[in-house]
């Protein structure tokens, strides 16, 4: 029987990058950018939270950590990197009209690289004997949870064992989804996915809304990767750990029909089923037909989605086309 | 008429593309409040780029605008709504998955929350005010397309626009439908609105219209009241030389008529099962233009797509016949048949869609790439013939007058008029034996109308059955020689189109046969 006590907070705690990532590209998706960098993004928005935090325990020299700036030097790092990302992904694509998809894919494969040139770089600084770096007094301080969460039982096990940016995943998540359906700026962002020539004519400023969606997304998508080892790794860098996380995040808009607050649930559906080798007795074969399942629920949403024909169901109408207004 | 307040004087406009194609050169317009002021001129001489230059889609390369006499300019949509201009597109400007209110209040900075039930309600009153019929909540895609141009005019006014451009706003409507619009436009007129109406049909320019400006090949040419002017003239100033506005008619020759098309019993449901034919039978013969007429979905795209083997069929058949003239009848059955074989056999179809470029052309291709696309087929080489559809592109463009850059252009490019001329001259160069045309001149100027009319004679004239689907019953009464009426997917009847008229075939449009109304 599947202890669901135990599986529950590690279903949550695989969810919460893919939470991140796919929270973030649905909302660049819905400016109509579809940012395919997303995994590289999630994988800069990793490292430059190890880089911050590797410089300024080095800088400690034994002493105790300042639990703020432990905190916000990271996360900062992190913010600025995938904003970077970000930034070049909009000049390309937005100001050049760059082919998107070619631009992400690039851009994918460029946040590896650059992901594992730098912590194969770190490893060699710390000397260690193994390919890993260790960050673990930032780890204990991301992975903080409440005091009191321990003496809760089974309630404090599901809800209250994660550290903080486990809850401002979901937050955002709930908020994007608030902001996307009921406010004015949602509207507008919406419009400039679905025909950006009708928002242009409205007076909306297409270029301003892809690039602070795509900016905001991107940033928020490397808190996916910054959360991924600093809590759920131990703030333990090793090379390619990170993945296929972020094509899980992908496929995770897809499935959730570019819904955020669908994304909060659905994110721990997918973590769920990527460790559910782990509660289910197999060989070592089966288990990676397991962590095919997200991929194949995907498929078959995708499915369903397209036979239910509804208008509402399908991605932004002008998603991963440029628009350049005197184009005839 | 009391004092004509001036809204807005254009002088001097010049714009160019890609450094290539002029579209305007050195334009003077004036627009009075309380006036409706005809834009007239053939496809591609600048109408529409004249007014997305007020409207601020394009940006002036030179030239001066003065709104309530101050000089302005006008960078960007939202400068044009801050002078009370806005602008109807030919192709509307809506958002398919948003309610009417949402695209209403799309863009829009109101003051305090975002409440889409008042905007809702400040709509219904713009609504009543002058008889539109809108409903906020309902969503884009659910709406016709008469709906959707309401919504675009309640947009505007909800934006308190007084300055008004429609481009071709009659191009998509029925006539009752354009009726409607009219008397709002007349509405607004007597509110004291400023509105621009751009048309090709010049009994409209009649019907709305108080003045009348023409351009010509990007540049002004003058401007006329609407009262003191006839069509002809208004053609002739259009065109820069005298042109008859006569539509000939040859007589058929009867010694060589002969049967070419029958189809019999056909019966055809679209994808969702909905009856769109019933039980049509007719005949088409060889050296005569039948025409289709009725009201817009009543099966006319089905009944030509069936015939060229593109629409699955119910019951009933579609016979070709090769040969008559021997002893025994030579026949081919065209249901069942590939689309490729039908079109060898010379059947072609040229559709022209709302769109223009949804069926029959691609748009990043240029003109050389979209004569292959009939052509790539020919010849046993694995390498393609690219000289051949060249000269027939080079062709089509001197004979049609098409208005290109070259033909290595891409046909998005082109202005729609001149997509149409593409269009329609590649699939009578192909030599056919049936002509199936829908809606060939479907925003077309006169002249370039004229130009398609006259080939589609000329196509009588060897001997070619003509099938032509139109939508102005004016023209399908001096082009046809016999005139099929669709009525609901049904044949309401088979007339003579020499000896009945307008009234006959309208009632059989509407009503099943005819008859007294």
């Amino acid at each position: 029987m599947l202890d669901v006590v135990s599986f529950v907070p590690r279903a949550v705690a695989q969810g919460v990058p893919l939470l991140y990532g796919s929270t973030g590209e649905i909302i660049t998706e819905k400016s109509g950018n579809l940012n395919l960098g997303i995994p590289g993004v999630m994988y800069v928005g990793a490292i430059c939270g190890v880089i911050g935090s590797f410089l300024y325990e080095r800088s400690l020299d034994g002493a105790q950590i300042n639990a703020a700036l432990g905190l916000l030097i990271p996360m900062l790092c992190c913010l600025i990197g995938s904003l970077l990302m970000g930034l070049l992904y909009c000049f390309l694509t937005v100001t050049l009209r760059a082919n998107q998809n070619v631009t992400g894919l690039a851009m994918t494969t460029f946040g590896v690289g650059f992901g594992n040139f730098f912590g194969g770089s770190l490893i060699k600084l710390t000397g260690a004997q193994v390919p890993s770096i260790a960050l673990s007094a930032t780890s204990n301080l991301f992975r903080k949870s409440l005091p009191f969460a321990a003496k809760l039982g089974w309630f404090g096990k599901v809800f209250l064992s994660y550290g903080f940016l486990a809850y401002i995943a979901f937050a955002v998540a709930l908020v994007a989804s608030y902001v996307l359906e009921h406010t004015r700026v949602g509207l507008q962002l919406r419009a400039v996915g679905e025909d950006p020539a009708t928002a242009d004519a409205a007076g909306i400023n297409i270029t301003r809304y892809k690039y602070i969606a795509t900016c905001l997304g991107c940033m928020i998508a490397g808190l996916g990767g910054l959360y991924y080892v600093m809590d759920y790794a131990n703030g333990v860098w090793s090379n390619d750990a990170f993945g296929d996380r972020g094509w899980l995040a992908l496929a995770l808009v897809i499935f959730t029909i570019w819904r955020p607050k669908v994304s909060a649930v659905a994110s721990v559906l997918f973590g769920g089923l990527y460790i559910l080798y782990v509660f289910i007795p197999s060989g070592p074969a089966v288990k990676e037909l397991y962590k095919m399942l997200p991929y194949v629920v995907t498929i078959i949403v995708l499915v369903l989605s397209s036979l239910r024909n509804q208008r509402e169901n399908q991605p932004p109408e002008s998603l991963g086309l440029p628009y350049f207004r005197e184009e005839r | 008429m009391a004092e004509r307040q001036l809204a807005v004087r254009m002088r001097g406009i010049t714009k160019e593309f890609a450094g290539k194609v002029v579209a305007n050169k050195d334009v003077d317009l004036d627009i009075y409040r309380g006036e409706v002021l005809a834009l007239l001129g053939e496809n591609g001489s600048g109408k529409t780029t004249l007014m997305n230059m007020l409207s601020g889609i394009y940006f002036p390369d030179s030239g001066t605008i003065e709104i309530d006499g101050k000089k302005v300019t006008i960078a960007s949509p939202k400068d044009a709504f801050d002078h009370g201009i806005g602008m109807i597109h030919q192709h509307f400007k809506l958002v398919n998955v948003f309610t009417a209110a949402e695209n209403i209040v799309l863009g829009l900075k109101e003051e305090g929350k975002f409440d889409l039930a008042a905007a809702s309600e400040r709509i219904r009153q713009i609504c009543d005010a002058y008889g539109f019929d809108v409903d906020p909540s309902q969503k884009v895609y659910d709406m016709s397309v008469s709906q959707k141009q309401t919504v675009e005019i309640v947009k505007l006014l909800y934006r308190g626009a007084d300055i008004l451009i429609l481009d071709e706003p009659t191009a998509v409507l029925t006539p009752q439908e354009t009726d409607k619009l009219f008397a709002v436009l007349r509405n607004m007129r007597d509110d004291g609105k400023a509105i621009i109406i751009i048309t090709h049909k010049l009994h409209e320019v009649q019907d709305i219209s108080d003045r009348v400006a023409v351009l010509r090949k990007g540049e002004y040419v003058g401007e006329m009241i609407t009262a003191e002017t006839t069509t002809q003239e208004m053609t002739n100033m259009m065109v820069g030389r005298q042109v008859s506005l006569n539509i000939d008619r040859p007589p058929v020759e009867m010694d060589y008529r002969m049967e070419r098309i029958r189809v019999k019993n056909l019966t055809v449901k679209n994808h969702e099962g909905i009856t769109k034919l019933d039980n049509v039978s007719f005949t088409a013969y060889t050296g005569e233009i039948l025409g289709i007429a009725g009201i817009s979905g009543s099966g006319q795209k089905e009944l030509l797509e069936a015939i060229a083997g593109l629409q699955p069929v119910e019951s009933g058949s579609i016979e070709y016949v090769v040969d008559a003239t021997g002893e025994v009848e030579e026949v081919e059955q065209l249901i069942g048949m590939d689309p490729i074989k039908i079109a060898q056999m010379g059947v072609v179809l040229s559709f022209v869609p709302e769109d223009r470029l949804g069926m029959g052309l691609v748009a990043s291709m240029d003109l050389t790439d979209n004569m292959m696309l009939r052509s790539f087929r020919d010849g046993a080489s694995p390498f393609t013939d690219r000289k051949a559809p060249r000269h027939l592109a080079e062709l089509v463009v001197d004979e049609l007058e098409v208005n290109t850059p070259g033909v290595s252009t891409p046909v998005r490019r082109l202005s729609g008029g001149n997509v149409q001329k593409v269009l329609v001259g590649r699939e009578i160069a192909a030599a056919p034996t049936v002509l199936l045309s829908a809606y060939a001149v479907r925003g077309l100027d006169v002249n370039s109308s004229y130009l398609i009319y006259d080939l589609l004679n000329r196509q009588k004239g060897n001997g070619v059955a003509v099938v032509y689907v139109g939508e102005d019953l004016d023209v399908l009464l001096e082009l046809c020689d016999r005139i099929l009426v669709l009525c609901g997917g049904k044949v309401s009847g088979i007339v003579d189109g020499r000896t009945t008229n307008k009234n006959e075939v309208g009632l059989m449009m509407t009503k099943l046969g005819g008859g007294e109304a």
